[in-house]
């Protein structure tokens, strides 16, 4: 298991660096940022000194070396639009996305789960129905229209709930929290909705159709024989069942929203990883773009390896022997 | 009757000086899709950036809203009757920093030696001079490397820090990214200003409060007691911060909400223009073109071409359906505050499409040619439509354009890379120092080390660089501005640039806030007075 775990962390390393690489290579198309850095009365030799001082002037492959160098020693250097150490920059906007994130996250495995059971089990009814014909708007439309939509809706219509950033924040160390106060709460309800909204689409779909699965299997059949009532054999054998692939969606796509916040992020004006990063893009800052790029190829692997280990949890099947035979 | 007269103007005076008196004071929360970079005066010379630490920090003079010079911290200036080189500067009595501090010309000598530092942004306002000292307590002067009879407008972009604070927090220096420390000034402040920092979050939110000591109170409304600043992104999202009254002012309006805002009745747009204009660029200089079908020869040298391509943009049709009216066709790329603008200038050539095409056959080239435009798709209002739109009316004579749009980080780069790697581009161009040769030296100036950084048309001719060159020298102002009349008169006529329009700003404002637009869009908040409620 031990080895496992090691392994599994070897190979995400190995995916982190070809990350960085990959993304390193591709900031020149981006543009260059000494055109953001001086003002226009820079004359072609401020820019050609900057140039220097940043060392953009290298070849890709010594930058690259210099960017892993200072990274493993836990320095990603300063953000060139903001002069603030990118590290400093990263945790102050961790908090942010990750409790944005998790929140809908949450929301969509718990209303997604209970839903997609729901669709399952009343298969025919015409709340079932409706919920099915409402979940392909969600597949459908852009997260980026559902949040305006929410935003002229609450916000500017009614006036129930804050249209931007993050209300106020309290400080638990360094963790910034808005779970703690009522601005805080009434502006994490919208991004939540918005976030979550395609997740929980996705979750619902698959758990309704997966139950469907399950419920025609021999097992069930069985269960019923047994006269086990259909309360039991519906949350304890079936749902039971559904979960494996579920868990695996929902672990993946919870990297993937921690990671690609940006789109409700930038609606919200949420002072998140994914602004930092549109804004780091839109600069060039260079140093912001490589720690987050890095940052997200992390969430990925750790995820990744959280979702095997909790398959492990789940299927008994894989707790004994090599886990790859059980697949 | 004259007593009457009088007894009427002492009882209006009264009640003005009432109303004065309970003049509403309250928070403002203000919203512009982009964050200030720094607070540091002297690292970013950007539109954002400035808007913020105006408010913080003060400069020898400033601007107002129509772009009219005024004292500030400096209440007088002149130029040394015995030396055309000195600018004498007398400063105001009884300025203190926000740390208790008193103003003195010690101060003023810091912060320009700190501007003039390799790393600042500012040194290119100030590549004139060559020493600043203090004369006494009061009186500053600047010794320039010749004569510099316009000094004076720089000023006004030059902010003053206490050099005791900068000292003692080690920020003497601007921020230098090549070692990796934060400099103290970027997340703190202690400057002049109308308005205190209480707390800045960097693109969330910075907090300032009225700076209840502050010299010029009095004279300036002051009337707001907590500024709030937010940067909203997002155009969809601060409109609806506006509607919903989470914020008071808008700075940047999207155009195309602009007809909606003014119809909701508790909320107020200015409309104006801004100090910039927009134009297209093309390589006159090369011998052939990359970028073109036409070998063995440059279509864009043939001032007739160019000509061609000038009647065809029609620019009423621009303003009209790309700007939704937000803008002002010219014919000049320099904005009309400007010294040196007139109306004859300004004139836009006519759209005459019959007369294009005789003009292009003309040059050789009957059935036109085929280029590319280069455009920036996130930098000026619509940028994109425009370029889009032209492309349309240079088809109309045969010009046949493939657009390429980026964003500014890579479209800037094209324009400054040396040789520029575009044969036709659009760009802006606003006049910090509202004189036209910020204009010449920075567009149409050969390209050397240190003028013409912007001239990506290859442009370059002797006669005009010599008359470009004398107007930093003339002291004799009426004939520096012939010289102005007479560049400018050769220039329009080469015809190097394409003027397209000047751009317009509008803010948006609930009631009754009427806050004007500002021709630098570097809106002055300590002017806001809430008086029409």
């Amino acid at each position: 298991m031990l080895a496992y775990i090691l392994r599994s962390l070897m190979q995400g390393l190995v995916v982190m660096l070809a990350v960085a690489f990959i993304a390193f290579s591709m900031f020149r198309f981006v543009g260059d940022p000494v055109v953001n850095m001086l003002g226009q009365e820079a004359t072609l030799q401020d820019r050609a000194e900057l140039t220097e001082r940043l060392g953009l002037n290298d070849p890709v492959a010594l930058q690259f070396a210099r960017f892993v160098g200072d990274a493993a020693r836990g320095d990603f250097g300063i953000s060139y639009r903001q002069g603030r150490k990118v590290s400093a920059l990263i945790m102050e906007r961790l908090p942010a996305t990750v409790e944005l994130a998790v929140l809908s996250a949450l929301f969509a495995f718990v209303v997604g789960v209970s839903l997609g059971v729901y669709a399952a089990i009343r298969r025919d009814g015409w709340i079932a129905n409706l919920v099915m014909s409402l979940s392909l708007i969600g597949v459908s439309l852009p997260t980026f229209l559902i949040g305006i939509g929410l935003i002229y809706i609450f916000a500017v219509e009614l006036r129930w709930l804050p249209s931007f950033g993050r209300g106020d924040v309290v400080m638990i160390g360094w963790w910034s929290t808005g779970l703690l106060t009522k601005t805080g709460l009434q502006s994490l309800v919208m991004p939540v909705l918005t976030l979550g909204f395609l997740q929980l689409t996705l979750i619902m779909r698959l758990v309704r159709s997966e139950m469907l699965e399950v419920m025609r299997a021999d097992f069930i059949r069985f269960a019923r024989a047994r006269g086990i009532p259909e309360r039991r054999i519906e949350f304890r054998h079936a749902l039971r069942n559904t979960m494996i692939p579920v868990i695996t969606i929902a672990g993946v796509q919870l990297g993937g929203v921690i990671a690609f916040a940006i789109v409700t992020e930038t609606v919200f004006q949420w002072p998140g990883l994914g602004a930092l990063f549109v804004n780091a893009v839109q600069f060039v800052d260079v140093p912001v773009m490589s720690a987050y790029l890095l940052f997200v190829a992390f969430v990925f692997v750790v995820t990744s390896l959280v979702v095997d280990l909790v398959y492990v949890a789940l299927d008994p099947r894989l707790r004994t022997g090599n886990p790859a035979m059980a697949k | 009757m004259k007593p009457r007269f009088l007894a009427l103007a002492a009882a209006l005076l009264g009640a003005s000086v009432l109303a004065l008196a309970t003049a509403e004071a309250r928070p403002l929360k203000w919203a512009a899709s982009g964050d200030a970079l720094t607070l540091d005066p002297h690292a970013q010379n950007e539109g954002p950036t400035t808007s913020l630490n105006q408010h913080i920090y003060e400069s020898l003079t400033e601007r107002d809203h129509a772009g009219k010079l005024l004292p500030l911290l400096a209440t007088s200036w002149r130029v040394l009757p015995e030396d055309p080189t000195v600018w004498e500067f007398k400063l105001q009595q009884g300025v203190k920093f926000h740390d208790g501090s008193a103003l003195t010309a010690d101060d003023v000598v810091f912060s320009y030696e700190r501007a003039m530092q390799p790393t600042s942004d500012f040194k290119g306002y100030l590549t004139s001079v060559e020493k600043v000292s203090k004369t006494d307590d009061m009186t500053v002067q600047i010794k320039t490397k010749g004569p510099n009879p316009l000094l004076v407008n720089n000023t006004s972009s030059i902010r003053i820090l206490s050099k005791a604070w900068a000292e003692k927090n080690n920020a003497v220096k601007t921020q230098d990214f090549k070692n990796k420390e934060e400099n103290f000034a970027v997340r703190n402040a202690n400057g002049t200003g109308p308005f205190i920092l209480v707390s800045r979050e960097a693109d969330v939110k910075t907090v300032m409060k009225r700076n209840d000591a502050y010299w010029n109170k009095g004279k300036v409304p002051l009337e707001i007691t907590e500024l709030t600043l937010v940067p909203i992104k997002q155009d969809a999202t601060r409109v609806a911060a506006l509607l919903s009254g989470e914020v008071d002012f808008v700075q940047d309006v999207p155009v195309q909400d602009i007809a909606r805002l003014r119809s909701q009745p508790k909320i107020k747009v200015n409309s104006g223009p801004e100090n910039r204009t927009i134009f297209f660029g093309m390589n006159v200089g090369s011998a052939d073109l990359k970028s073109d079908n036409v070998e063995g020869k440059n279509p864009f040298a043939d001032k007739r071409v160019r000509q061609a391509l000038n009647m065809a943009i029609n620019r009423p049709a621009i303003q009209r359906v790309v700007m939704r009216g937000e803008s002002v066709p010219t014919g000049v790329i320099m904005p009309p505050f400007v010294n040196g603008w007139t109306k004859e200038l300004d004139a836009a050539p006519p759209t005459d499409m019959a007369k294009a095409k005789a003009l292009l056959a003309e040059a050789g080239y009957p059935n036109g040619f085929s280029t590319t435009l280069h455009c920036p798709n996130d930098r000026y209002v619509n940028d994109e439509g425009i370029c889009q739109a032209a492309v349309g009316m240079f088809g109309q004579i045969g010009v046949k354009v493939n657009l390429v749009s980026q964003s500014k980080s890579i479209h800037f780069n094209l324009i400054q890379r040396n040789p520029a790697e575009t044969d036709f581009y659009l760009v802006g161009w606003g006049v910090p120092t509202y004189d036209s040769d910020y204009i010449f030296s920075y567009m149409y100036h050969s390209r050397t080390g240190s003028q013409g950084s912007w001239n990506a048309t290859g442009y370059s001719d002797k006669d005009v660089d010599a008359m470009i060159q004398s107007l930093s020298r003339e002291v004799d102002l009426p004939k520096r501005d012939a010289t102005i009349a007479k560049l400018w008169t050769k220039l329009k006529d080469e015809t190097i640039y394409l003027p397209i329009h000047h751009q317009s700003l509008s803010y948006a404002m609930t009631a009754p806030l009427d806050i004007p637009v500002d021709v630098g869009n570097n809106p002055k908040l300590k002017m806001v007075s809430f008086k029409g409620s």
